[in-house]
């Protein structure tokens, strides 16, 4: 036995006597079961009535809605890795959002079933020389973008994924009971390899499963923008959770007004950060001008999607550059939870224009007549475009968004209700509790 | 040197929560013109001193605001106006090729707004400063929690706010003058 064998880390009974740790043996079930139920019947109505248009709003719910999940499990790490001490009573909520990733590899189903639809361009791409519609560039990446590898890819994402977010919750979750400091010191030191391989993982799988969309296309950032966005969300989603615990009288002394000014600080950053990576790869294209880069954005003034990307730049940054700058709103229990819904909404539309303009799309067509069909929609008004989105966008672009989203509430409810409320006996709980902005 | 005038009082405390409790109960007694020296940050302190937000934040939204502008204004007269040439197509004032040049303007313009703002709320840099004619003060930087009060304090005087001081646990209550 070490000296720190015998150190244990003071409970929250001690520290706080009045925060309640756990919730009440079923409380939150109606809740639960309403949201998962909400979100079945979303998806089920969508499946029903989609045919191939469902696998690609699938799509854009399933990504929006697993970058929340993956950035909980991002947030955990760094809050490990830097020792963090303000954020320990909201750490357990993000490991339960975590949590759900299993689920997630369940929810990948669909995607398997319409892999053929949704990666036509590549999955069915002819790649011999001496047949007529030969594609060079998919004949060089097809090492890469084969079915196989992409397949062996999925396993590989969600081995580590799942480990790792199991790793971090249960050790957690073991330190409630135990009150060893050693469990923090030992999630710090996994945090390390495990945000390298978090970062290379969500990088690749955003290649994977939203860039290859356009298998021509290609933007090295592209990764980080996901990223970006997604842990945008993971802040918008916390904040909610967190608040409706809070009405139903959870968490209240434990997240306090504090701790969602800094929660909504970071919900502003990384709303800053996605318009800065975004921009990055924007300016980047627009300059170099190159054929092969530029007709991603190209496709995405057609049919309409340019109003989507103007309400992008103003609904991703201006608007809430503006409304979540102040203090006084992220101190304000209902001005924060407005931004964060908004956000969400926002989020999901972000999906739909990196998704849905490839449906069906131009990917086969030679690149003149692309550069014609472009030049002709440049001078279209905001109105126009915006008419021609809401002639062929369908409700399951945000059905699948808000099914897959309530699915996910409700198994993060389920974990909440089956541990405690926050890591009663982290070392770091009281720092957390006491914790004051400047 | 004989014709000093008082500039306030001030007292030494040991620890930080030994100060948050003094600041409270100063403040409680009406007194406005009261400050902490501390040789670290002391969480709500300033709320313990009943310390309004800072004002340094509207400094740095107008020069901020100002950064912008002015890169604007130069970018368009520079590439638009003056010296007017199309690069591989690009119009002249094509927006997205200013975008970086504004941040940083603003970046730039945001950070002096911040250190310069703060330099004049606090009327720095001063060679001087009345306080240091107190006989502790240098532990200020070390491991002594101070508190001042203003002689131009409306309810300041120097015998009761003197003793008030003693009364509440400060130690090395001295009347600074300037």
């Amino acid at each position: 036995m070490t000296a720190t064998a015998n150190l244990t880390a003071p409970s929250l009974e001690q520290l706080a006597p009045h925060v309640n740790p756990r919730v009440k043996e079923g409380d939150l079930g109606t809740a639960q079961m309403v949201l998962l139920g909400l979100g079945i019947a979303l998806i089920g109505a969508a499946w029903a009535m989609g045919g191939d248009h469902f696998y690609f709003s699938y799509l854009v719910g399933f990504m929006g809605v697993l970058g929340i999940c993956l950035c909980a499990l991002f947030f955990t790490m760094v809050q490990h890795i830097t020792r963090a001490g303000w954020s320990i009573t909201v750490r357990r909520l993000a490991e339960n959002i975590a949590g759900t990733l299993p689920f997630m590899l369940l929810l990948f189903i669909p995607i398997v079933v319409g892999f053929g639809k949704i990666y036509h361009h590549w999955a069915h791409a002819e790649l011999d020389p001496l047949k007529a519609g030969y594609d060079a560039v998919l004949h060089g990446k097809s090492s890469y973008l084969n079915s196989t590898a992409f397949f062996a890819r999925v396993g590989v994402y969600f081995a580590i994924w799942i480990s790792l977010a199991l790793i971090f919750r249960r050790g957690s979750i073991k330190q409630d009971q135990t009150g060893d400091p050693a469990i923090s010191l030992r999630l710090s030191r996994i945090a390390a390899p495990g945000l390298l391989l978090f970062a290379l993982s969500i990088t690749f799988a955003a290649f994977d499963w939203i860039m290859s969309l356009d298998p021509h296309w290609f933007s090295t950032i592209f990764g980080l923008t996901y990223f970006a966005g997604g842990y945008m969300a993971f802040f918008a989603f916390v904040i909610l959770l967190a608040k409706w615990l809070g009405t139903k009288g959870y968490l209240k002394d434990a997240i306090t007004v504090e701790h969602y000014h800094d929660l909504g600080k970071l919900l502003f950053a990384f709303m800053v950060f996605w318009t800065y990576t975004n921009f990055s790869q924007y300016m980047l294209i627009w300059y170099a001008n190159l054929p092969e880069e530029t007709r991603w954005y190209g496709d995405r003034t057609q049919n309409g999607w340019g109003a989507v990307g103007t309400i992008l730049l103003f609904g991703h940054f201006f608007i809430p550059f503006v409304y979540l700058m102040s203090r006084h709103v992220k101190r304000n229990g209902v001005a924060l939870s407005i931004g964060a819904i908004f956000l969400l909404i926002i989020h999901c539309m972000d999906m739909q224009f990196l998704i849905m303009p490839t449906m069906g799309g131009h990917a086969a067509e030679g690149a003149e007549a692309v550069h014609d069909a472009h030049e002709a929609v440049m001078n279209i008004s905001f109105g126009e475009q915006m008419n021609q989105y809401m002639h062929h966008v369908s409700w399951m672009d945000f059905g699948c968004f808000v099914g897959l989203l309530a699915i996910v509430a409700g198994l993060t409810i389920l974990n909440v209700r089956r541990t405690n409320l926050v890591p009663v006996r982290d070392p770091r709980l009281a720092e957390s509790l006491h914790f004051q902005n400047l | 040197m004989s014709n000093t005038t008082k500039w306030g009082i001030v007292a030494e405390f040991e620890s930080p929560a030994a100060i948050f409790k003094a600041a409270e109960k100063i403040t409680a007694q009406g007194y406005t013109k009261v400050d902490a020296h501390t040789p670290f940050p002391v969480h709500g302190l300033d709320k313990a001193l009943r310390q309004g937000p800072s004002h340094l934040g509207w400094i740095v939204i107008c020069c901020g605001a100002m950064g912008i502008c002015l890169a604007q204004l130069m970018m368009y007269w520079m590439n638009a106006v003056d010296s007017t040439s199309w690069v591989s197509g690009k119009e002249p004032y094509a927006w997205p090729s200013t975008i970086p040049i504004t941040f940083e303007l603003m970046v730039l313009l945001s950070g002096f707004g911040a250190v310069f703002g703060m330099f004049g709320i606090n009327r720095l840099p001063r060679l001087h400063h009345p306080i240091f004619n107190h006989s502790t003060i240098h532990r200020a930087t070390d491991d002594r929690f101070f508190l001042s009060v203003e002689a131009t304090d409306p309810k300041f005087d120097s015998t009761q706010t003197a003793r008030f001081l003693e009364s509440i646990g400060g130690k090395h209550v001295e009347i600074v003058e300037e």
